[in-house]
């Protein structure tokens, strides 16, 4: 089955890569800076202080050892412990990974769901109001720096108009943990304050993280309409005098968008690298603000858990996205 | 070349193409005309506490920041860091990225699947992390953000070289240039370069305007170059805490990230529409 | 006359980057009931755009269309309201076959997903205007099985094998062949009054293009369609035409009934043409010279540089209309008389 020979190549390719990842990722937190341990201990520690824990830690030890020591505990699943949380990584990773995942998946939504009719819109009328309107936003969309704009939403929103609130995933009491994601588990229990009060969190972060999204969608979905207006068989359904919105919305569209899909897969990476400074800017509890403070504390072992984590999740989307291309375009099924 | 006047009269027709060759023109003038340009051009090393968090006046134009210095000035000298950044890191990510596409695209081969796979390691995390991470362990400073920047940039001129240098090898003209017995420098030099210079201007213009961001954001997480260089994202962060008050604070560093970065986008997409089939055809009918 | 199309001084331009281009100066042109007629001429003589301005779909932006009327059944449908043309005449008096039948279909839905998207809008048991307005229309069961039954009919018409079957594959399933047969099936299922059909075997391989044109044939005989196809192909035009029509650089030269068309053409073009058709002794005769720039054509008779009866009266305007014989009429000062072969 052409899907099984398509998983398997992409597997094939993901070992390596992955390998790759966690070398550069040792290297840059092993050999780079100037004393690892040290940073770890502290600054009142003693030099025999500092010498007792790298013997403890194991970081005396020659760097090629000390690497396949770390791939062999993750092998069993034991990405270390955070210097900071003293938490074991996976645990850290885990318990914030739903906060992350709900603000990108509502960007997400968001700019798919506005993005692509949008884009279809601009493409009919073309060089209208409408059209040079959108091509702002569009341009613009990839222009902003994102921590600026969400910046400028906690201005006006938060601060001057008091529609939202400033930062943070949510103020209270988060609803009864099902999934994780507030959202769905405020609606899972009924909890209707619970959910606004998520909603209302979340909306600033998600128009933050959307907005490059949606610029992007409504570009390449207008180019592929566009595109695709000027096929033949547009000509011919015109010449046979189906109705305009029925070639536009049924046949058109679905052409364009077989191609808009590889871009969704692009997309989700764009979003979660994105999510990184989102979530700085609004402190959300998530991966990025990990990632982020992880690395300015200097606490390597997550850093690497982060990587893994990161890389695994672009290669599992990219063959996602392959995957559904070979089924949204049945010329890829039959052969 | 008169390739090269075909595709800049192309161009001049392309309304928003030539907006953004303003904005680029006007960083430009910035960055190299501050200090005449300035209102107080010391305000980058000078500190008036009492001048601080004032608004927009005629005599700040975009008012004070939290140390009394005049925001425009120290916006127009942040221009020199932005586009020193720019184009260092982005030449840079093309001295390497270039030859490895090239190299990786030419041959077949374990040495090109090495390479790819390089590069591909470097595009399987948020660009951002990555240069953040480098850059942290570095320490900030100017130099070490252009080094991480590039670090992290040049995987994308590698792919778009490497892609292009496969199609080309497989167009009749190569093959029979290299059946005569042309060796593979002469072949690069003269059929391949060309070739290739027009997708590689248009990720360098478009590289701009991503690297400058992520520039900003290096800044803004502290990881750029020290105080009291006058970064447009370094200023952004500083500007935080006096919001909703200052908002000129805020406002004024962003906007002129965002007319820059804006400016080399909208410059990299005329650069697009213009030269890809057509400069081949260009140079096809110029070189008879 | 009771002529059903009928075009009369048709001027299309074409707006692009070397200039205008008069790709249409004034045609005049009938289609009578029941009848095949063949428009012939080499590329870029407007075949495809006359095609398309009786159909109504140019490109908006680049062509213009300059004066002439296009009378369909009595009414203009140049000045008739757009909204009812599409309705009531696109794909239902009129229909259409393409050139090319592998891009004409959607490649991502299946034959009857198109098929009957089709008969949804276009069916004849369909009320016109009737119901919400698009694409919200109903398509009520009864007669979605009434027209799928019409549908698998004409399919075997065509000489589909195990139609029912054959619905359910994608476009890309089908050989060239059977997709342009899907093609006339389809241009027939609504029952129109003309098919326009735009070079319909061009793309075709040699060996089954007969075929295909003398299905079309048959078929439209029995239903006393017309058709009005264009071809760059005289070997074409003799298969199934009634009446030939020759178009040289926008303008129409010669019209005539097929017999008399290949026995006894009167206009110095089409004589070369039908004499450049290589010989028995495979002997080629070119016309001397090139097909004119449509931006700054010669003025009156178009062909008048190329001609060797060119007089200075071709040159000062365009030879009106002079009626032959029974319908056979051509636009020159100096017809020739007399069978083909007396001149080179």
């Amino acid at each position: 089955m052409r899907l099984l020979a398509l998983a398997l190549h992409r597997l094939a390719w993901f070992v390596p890569t992955l390998l790759g990842l966690l070398v550069l990722t040792f290297v840059i937190s092993r050999v780079i800076p100037a004393d690892p341990v040290a940073l770890v201990a502290g600054e009142t520690a003693t030099p025999a202080q500092v010498e007792a824990l790298r013997r403890q830690l194991g970081y005396d030890r020659p760097l090629p050892v000390q690497f396949a020591d770390y791939l062999a505990r993750l092998a069993r699943g034991d990405m270390g412990t955070s210097i900071f949380t003293r938490r074991p990584i996976v645990e850290d990773l885990a318990h914030r990974l739903p906060a992350t995942i709900e603000l990108t998946v509502v960007a997400m939504v968001v700019s798919v769901l506005a993005g692509i009719p949008l884009g279809v819109v601009s493409a009919l009328w073309r060089n209208s109001l409408l059209d040079h309107a959108l091509r702002v936003v569009t341009v613009s969309g990839l222009a902003i720096a994102s921590f600026w704009l969400g910046i400028m939403l906690q201005l006006l929103f938060a601060m001057r108009l008091g529609w939202t609130p400033l930062n943070g995933r949510l103020q209270g009491f988060p609803p009864e943990a099902i999934t994780g994601f507030y959202l769905v588990d405020a609606l899972l229990t009924g909890d209707g304050p619970a959910f606004g009060a998520a909603l209302r969190h979340l909306a600033l972060p998600a128009a933050t993280l959307a907005f490059p999204a949606l610029a992007t969608l409504v570009r390449f979905t207008r180019a592929g309409v566009l595109d695709v207006m000027q096929s033949n068989f547009v000509l011919y359904e015109r010449a046979m005098g189906l109705p305009r919105s029925v070639i536009v919305w049924k046949y058109v569209l679905r052409s364009a968008l077989t191609s808009t899909v590889t871009q969704i897969g692009l997309l989700f990476g764009i979003l979660l690298a994105g999510a990184v400074v989102t979530e700085a800017v609004f402190d959300w509890p998530g991966i990025g603000t990990y990632a982020v403070s992880s690395i300015l504390q200097s606490d390597y072992n997550a850093v690497m858990g982060f990587t893994i984590w990161a890389g695994t999740i672009f290669i599992v989307v990219n063959l996602l996205v392959d995957v559904v291309h070979t089924l949204v375009d049945p010329r890829e099924r039959t052969t | 070349m008169s390739a090269a006047w075909f595709v800049v009269r192309r161009l001049a027709r392309d309304r928003s193409a030539l907006v953004g060759l303003i904005l680029i023109g006007a960083l430009v003038l910035a960055a190299l005309l501050a200090p005449v340009l300035a209102t107080h051009p010391d305000d980058v090393f000078e500190l008036h506490p009492a001048e601080r968090l004032q608004p927009p006046s005629p005599a700040h134009w975009l008012g004070t920041d939290r140390m009394g210095a005049d925001v425009y000035s120290r916006l127009l000298f942040g221009a020199r860091i932005t586009i020193l950044i720019g184009v260092i890191a982005v030449g840079a990510s093309l001295a390497v990225g270039v030859p490895v596409g090239l190299v990786a695209g030419y041959y077949h081969g374990w040495l090109s699947d090495l390479l790819m796979r390089a590069s591909d390691i470097f595009l399987a995390v948020p660009q951002v992390v990555l240069a953040i991470a480098i850059a942290q362990t570095l320490g900030p400073s100017l130099p070490n953000v252009i080094l991480a920047l590039s670090a992290t940039y040049w995987p994308w001129f590698a792919r778009v070289v490497y892609a292009e240098t496969r199609t080309l090898q497989k167009e009749v003209f190569v093959e029979s240039t290299a059946a005569l017995g042309a060796s593979p420098w002469r072949l690069t030099a003269l059929h391949v370069l060309p070739n290739i210079a027009s997708p590689i201007i248009v990720r360098a213009s478009i590289g701009m305007g991503f690297t400058i961001l992520t520039a900003a954001a290096l800044g803004f997480l502290g990881l750029g170059p020290p105080p009291p260089t006058p970064e447009w994202g370094r200023t952004i962060a500083e500007s935080r805490e006096f919001l909703p008050d200052a908002w000129w604070y805020a406002a004024a560093p962003g906007l002129a990230i965002f007319l820059t970065v804006m400016g080399f986008n909208l410059l990299g997409d005329g650069l697009r529409d213009v030269l890809d089939p057509r400069l081949r055809r260009a140079r096809q009918a110029a070189d008879g | 006359m009771a002529e059903l199309l009928a075009v009369r001084g048709l001027r299309v331009d074409f707006v692009g980057d070397g200039g205008v281009a008069q790709v249409l100066d004034g045609i005049t042109l009938d289609v009578g009931p029941g009848e095949v007629v063949g428009l012939v001429g080499e590329s870029g003589c407007g075949k495809t755009t006359l095609a398309r301005a009786i159909l109504g779909i140019l490109p908006a932006g680049a062509a213009r269309v300059r004066g002439g009327e296009v009378r369909f059944k009595g009414a203009d449908l140049l000045r008739e309201d757009p909204a009812v043309v599409n309705d009531r005449v696109r794909g239902r008096a009129i229909t259409f076959i393409p050139q090319d039948p592998s891009t004409s279909f959607s490649p991502l839905f299946s034959v009857q997903t198109q098929i009957m998207d089709l008969m949804k809008w276009k069916s004849p048991r369909a009320d016109a205007g009737g119901g919400r307005r698009p694409p919200f229309r109903r398509y009520p069961r009864q007669r979605y099985r009434a027209d799928r039954a019409a549908v698998l009919d004409t399919l075997r018409a065509v000489q589909i094998p195990e139609p029912g079957r054959a619905l359910g594959r994608l476009p890309h399933e089908f050989s060239g062949g059977q997709r342009q047969r899907l093609m006339i099936a389809m241009a027939l299922l609504p029952q129109p009054d003309l098919i326009i059909a735009d070079e319909p075997t061009t793309a075709l391989d040699v060996t089954i293009q007969a075929q295909i044109l003398r299905l079309l044939r048959a078929l439209v005989k029995e239903r006393g369609v017309s058709v009005l196809f264009t071809t760059h192909d005289l070997g074409t035009a003799h298969e199934i035409c009634d009446r030939v029509v020759v178009m040289y650089a926008g303008q129409e030269m010669e019209a005539a009934p097929a017999e008399a068309f290949f026995a006894r053409p009167a206009h110095p073009y089409t004589r070369r043409l039908l004499a450049s058709v290589p010989g028995p002794a495979g002997e080629l005769r070119d016309i001397p010279g090139e097909v004119p720039s449509l931006v700054a054509p010669p003025s009156g008779c178009r062909f008048h540089p190329r001609c060797d009866y060119a007089t200075p009266e071709c040159r000062a305007g365009r030879p009106a209309l002079r009626t032959l014989a029974a319908g056979h009429g051509v636009r020159c000062h100096h017809p020739v008389d007399g069978p083909l072969g007396a001149d080179a």
